[in-house]
């Protein structure tokens, strides 16, 4: 059978890291000009591969071919010598520098102004693609799916014609991913070669032509597009059925836990992240919290949890005065926190056991007088990782060497476990993998269940549909409005995140 | 591209062996680096390293120097190691050295009134608080105004040091000392008791260990040793656990400063018997002492072992200097060396190495296009 030519082929490709293999004998074909989804949970191994295409890693054994030819990619000026570029997660862009200047940097040739030879091709990628940017505007004035625009931009400007997007849409409002997914349509119809990075879905099946899965390393499927549906790519993805429906009890509300009152909270800038807002979740309730990253939805979080200051505003818990209470007075009065760094929630190089006494650790039973309780830490540990199910070689192993998955569980673990009136969730499941978000969001449900009063803070909108009773959605560090959740659909929460008002229920 | 490119790449784990083979290789590196120093100088190496060794170790005498010069070492090097643990820099210990040798002179000479009994109990009391003080001033600086203790406590060593030789060759300059900038003797009352008739004052000895062993024991065992110990980590962490940074902070280099007082007193009640001009009283100990703490990879336990080896280094060291006429600045060469090794050392816990081969190994590069290269 005559194979369409390919862009891409890697074969045999293996990758370990101490402890794990990254990458097991995998093969990887893309062919010329189509989308291409790499679906994985995450630590499948995606990125691994996509690093090793770009030269950042070495593979230890395999081959890869680039259109046709055996190559060694050393470093990734190698891989933009080929004609490779990567869009990473993270943007490595210049903030205080414009758009022309981040296309031009690093680049020999012209030494002279080159950004003002970029200007022409700017516009002609603008018009190809419709990659519109403004070649004068400065970094730190475009909004994610705009700096996105632009390191694709800067890809294709040093002559990419494969183009790895990795989980491009991870900071991106639901109008922007549309966005996206045109513009990666476009590129392929235009003869471009995109691989994709994701773990969700919905955009395998918005933009590509082909999808390849992994899962623990080792490719399972490589399948069209058009000839697959949902469930058998999670299927493929975890290695077992996978529940789309949480089901959702419903709660009789008690009292009202949380109310704040026309919260202002400055942000690391100094400037104003939080400008009067106000809410109330009541026991039994989950608020969730929509917004882009970066629209005041952190600093709240921080505020309610005592890390941030409020300049002006109260907040109330069961009706007693909290404001500006230090964190340790407000866990001590029933307030959990998830940060969303998972960093921030834990010592990383600390052992299980230890993290899962951060908070406690000076109490009894952990603690009597000024000496740790070793075996009343132990135990605790012993039981929280079963209750948990917190999969750890030890509760000696330091907690760094646990997947994203299980120091998201331990984390839970240590801040559920004591009945808190007010659970603070700041994006629970991003970066997890579907098995591990599925248990993720049934402890949100149980906790409500249970009464405890929830604020669910997450990008994920579907992750907001499907757990919360009311949701608000914040923009700017105002709450454009708050609906209850039979109200609310994708399309209205999205204009609200792009700033326009709703009414509050 | 076609040499062999050696890359590194970041470990996720260190393994334990790792992080106890890491210093024995690094010293074992900066030996064979100073070997080739020695060669220059026109010493054999092998002979400069025997003499070193046979210095320090080699004999009773040498030996019992080498027990007397670890006494400051490990108190300063334990007290460090708390404080680093912490990720707070102290690297004044010197100077908080000084000021206790101050504190124990003024109880030695100047306060009238104590029993004889309980003189030497005062003064190391007044030289642990002097010494904590001294280090609080970085400490306050650094966890109020976020101004950087590494610079704060170093300026404060050589304010301490100055401090020293104002009162010496001032105020407290000795009736009977003629030109020398010496104050009187102490009394024999303040004068620390040695072991047999060597210079081991064995008080001291024996709280330098207890404290490295009690240092262990707060740091592993107490919920403030857990302060300490999530806020080196993560200070983030710290933060969100609801921990008191300011006292943390407070509380390691205040530590610290007091061992380092002691070590103070440790020096002018039980070596010189008087206060001294700054160099006198210490060739730098309190500077060893940061080689000592991250040799012993900031375990207190460890700096009993490392401190005992650096001071065989400088016992040994001062004895080459005058067997193989070498410059006096040998012993700081080789303490800079070995530290400068070490803390690179360090690296190779953090990251590995991978060398890879070019073409002779596996033939790539370009070949015709759709060929398969078999290997």
């Amino acid at each position: 059978m005559a194979e369409p030519s390919l862009a891409v082929e890697m074969r045999g490709i293996v990758k370990r890291f101490p402890g794990v293999l990254a990458n097991d004998h995998v093969n990887l074909a893309v062919r010329t000009g189509e989308v291409h989804a790499l679906l994985g949970e995450n630590g499948a191994g995606k990125t691994t591969l996509m690093n090793i295409l770009y030269g950042i890693y070495h593979p230890d054994e395999g081959e890869i071919f680039v259109k046709g030819k055996h190559v060694r990619i050393h470093s990734p000026s190698d891989a933009i010598r080929l004609g490779i570029g990567m869009v990473h997660q993270q943007f490595r862009l210049v903030p205080s520098h414009t758009v022309a200047e981040n296309v031009v940097l690093g680049l020999p040739r012209p030494f002279f102004f080159p950004e003002r030879a970029a200007r022409q091709k700017l516009r002609e990628f603008a018009q190809k693609y419709g990659l519109e940017v403004d070649p004068d505007a400065r970094i730190w004035q475009l909004s994610a799916g705009e700096q996105q625009r632009v390191e694709i931009v800067k890809a294709l400007y040093r002559g990419a014609d494969i183009l790895i997007l990795d989980e491009p849409t991870s900071m991106l409002t639901p109008q922007e991913i549309r966005e996206l997914m045109a513009t990666v349509r476009r590129m392929a119809a235009e003869g471009k070669t995109v691989i994709f990075i994701t773990h969700k879905l919905d955009e395998v099946f918005a933009a590509s032509d082909r999808v390849t899965v992994l899962r623990q390393g080792k490719v399972v499927a490589t399948l069209e597009t058009s000839q697959t549906d949902k469930r058998e790519l999670a299927r493929l993805m975890v290695g077992r059925d996978v529940l789309f429906r949480l089901e959702k009890k419903p709660v009789t509300l008690g009292p009202t836990v949380l109310e704040v009152k026309n919260l202002h909270v400055r942000g690391d800038r100094g400037q104003m992240a939080v400008k009067g807002v106000s809410f109330h979740i009541a026991a039994g309730e989950i608020l969730g919290i929509a917004g882009v990253a970066g629209n005041g939805q952190r600093e709240l979080a921080e505020a309610l949890a005592g890390l941030r200051p409020a300049v002006k505003g109260h907040v109330f818990l069961k009706g007693k005065d909290v404001t500006n209470q230090p964190p340790r007075v407000l866990a001590r009065s029933g307030v959990c926190y998830v940060p969303a760094e998972r960093p921030v929630g834990t010592v990383p190089n600390l052992s299980v056991a230890e993290n899962l006494v951060l908070k406690a650790y000076d109490q009894s039973p952990f603690c009597n007088g000024i000496f740790l309780d070793p075996e009343a830490i132990a135990n605790h540990a012993d039981r929280l990782i079963a209750e948990y199910g917190v999969a750890t070689p030890s509760r000696e192993t330091p907690l760094k060497l646990l997947s994203g998955g299980n120091i998201q569980r331990a984390i839970l673990a240590r801040e559920t476990s004591c009945a808190p009136s007010l659970l603070i969730a700041v994006h629970p499941t991003s970066g997890l993998d579907v098995g591990a978000t599925e248990y993720i969001r049934q402890t949100l449900l149980a906790q409500r269940e249970q009464g405890t009063a929830v604020l669910l803070v997450s990008e994920d909108l579907e992750e907001i549909l499907q757990l919360s009773d009311r949701i608000a959605v914040m923009y700017g560090g105002e709450i454009m409005g708050i609906l209850p959740a039979e109200q609310a659909d994708l399309e209205t929460i999205g204009l609200m995140m792009a700033g326009i008002h709703r009414e509050v229920a | 591209m076609n040499w062999v490119s050696i890359r590194l790449e970041k470990r996720l784990d260190t393994p334990r062996w790792l992080n106890a083979v890491t210093p024995v290789l690094s010293v074992l590196a900066a030996l064979v680096f100073i070997a080739v120093l020695f060669y220059i100088l026109g010493v054999n190496p092998l002979v400069a390293y025997r003499r070193i060794f046979m210095g320090a170790f080699g004999s009773l005498y040498g030996l019992s120097e080498t027990l007397t010069k670890a006494i400051p070492l490990i108190l300063c090097g334990a007290g460090l190691a708390i404080s680093f643990r912490a990720r707070v820099y102290n690297i004044g210990a010197e100077g908080q050295l000084l000021v206790g040798a101050i504190a124990a002179t003024w109880v030695a000479l100047f306060v009238p009134g104590i029993p004889d009994p309980l003189r030497l109990p005062a003064m190391f009391v007044a030289g642990a608080l002097a010494g904590a003080l001294w280090a609080l001033i970085p400490g306050l600086l650094k966890a109020k105004l976020r101004q950087d203790e590494v610079l704060t406590s170093l300026m404060l060593v050589y304010i301490a040091s100055e401090l020293v030789n104002h009162l010496v060759y001032g105020p407290w300059k000795g009736a009977q000392e003629w030109g020398f900038p010496y104050t009187d003797k102490f009394p024999p009352s303040a004068i620390i008791p040695h072991l047999g008739t060597t210079r081991i004052h064995y008080p001291t000895l024996i709280i330098a260990v207890l404290a490295a062993i009690l240092a262990y024991y707060f740091i592993q065992r107490t919920r403030w040793g857990f302060e300490i110990r999530v806020t080196g980590e993560n200070p983030e962490a710290a933060r969100y656990a609801g921990m008191n940074y300011l006292r943390t902070v407070l509380l390691v280099i205040g530590i610290s400063g007091a061992l380092a007082g002691i070590a103070g007193v440790g020096e002018v009640a039980g070596i010189h018997g008087r206060l001294r001009y700054p160099q006198g009283i210490s060739p730098g100990y309190g500077f060893t002492a940061i080689i000592v703490a991250w040799l012993a990879r900031l375990n207190p336990l460890a700096v009993l072992l490392t401190g005992f080896l650096i001071s065989g280094l400088l016992v040994g060291g001062d004895a080459i200097q005058l067997a193989l006429n070498l410059p006096a600045a040998t012993v700081h060469l080789f303490n800079g060396v070995i530290l400068l090794f070490v803390l690179s050392g360090d690296l190779f816990t953090r990251y590995r190495v991978r060398i890879e081969f070019p073409a002779r190994m596996a033939p790539a590069v370009a070949v015709r296009p759709g060929v398969e290269v078999k290997e």
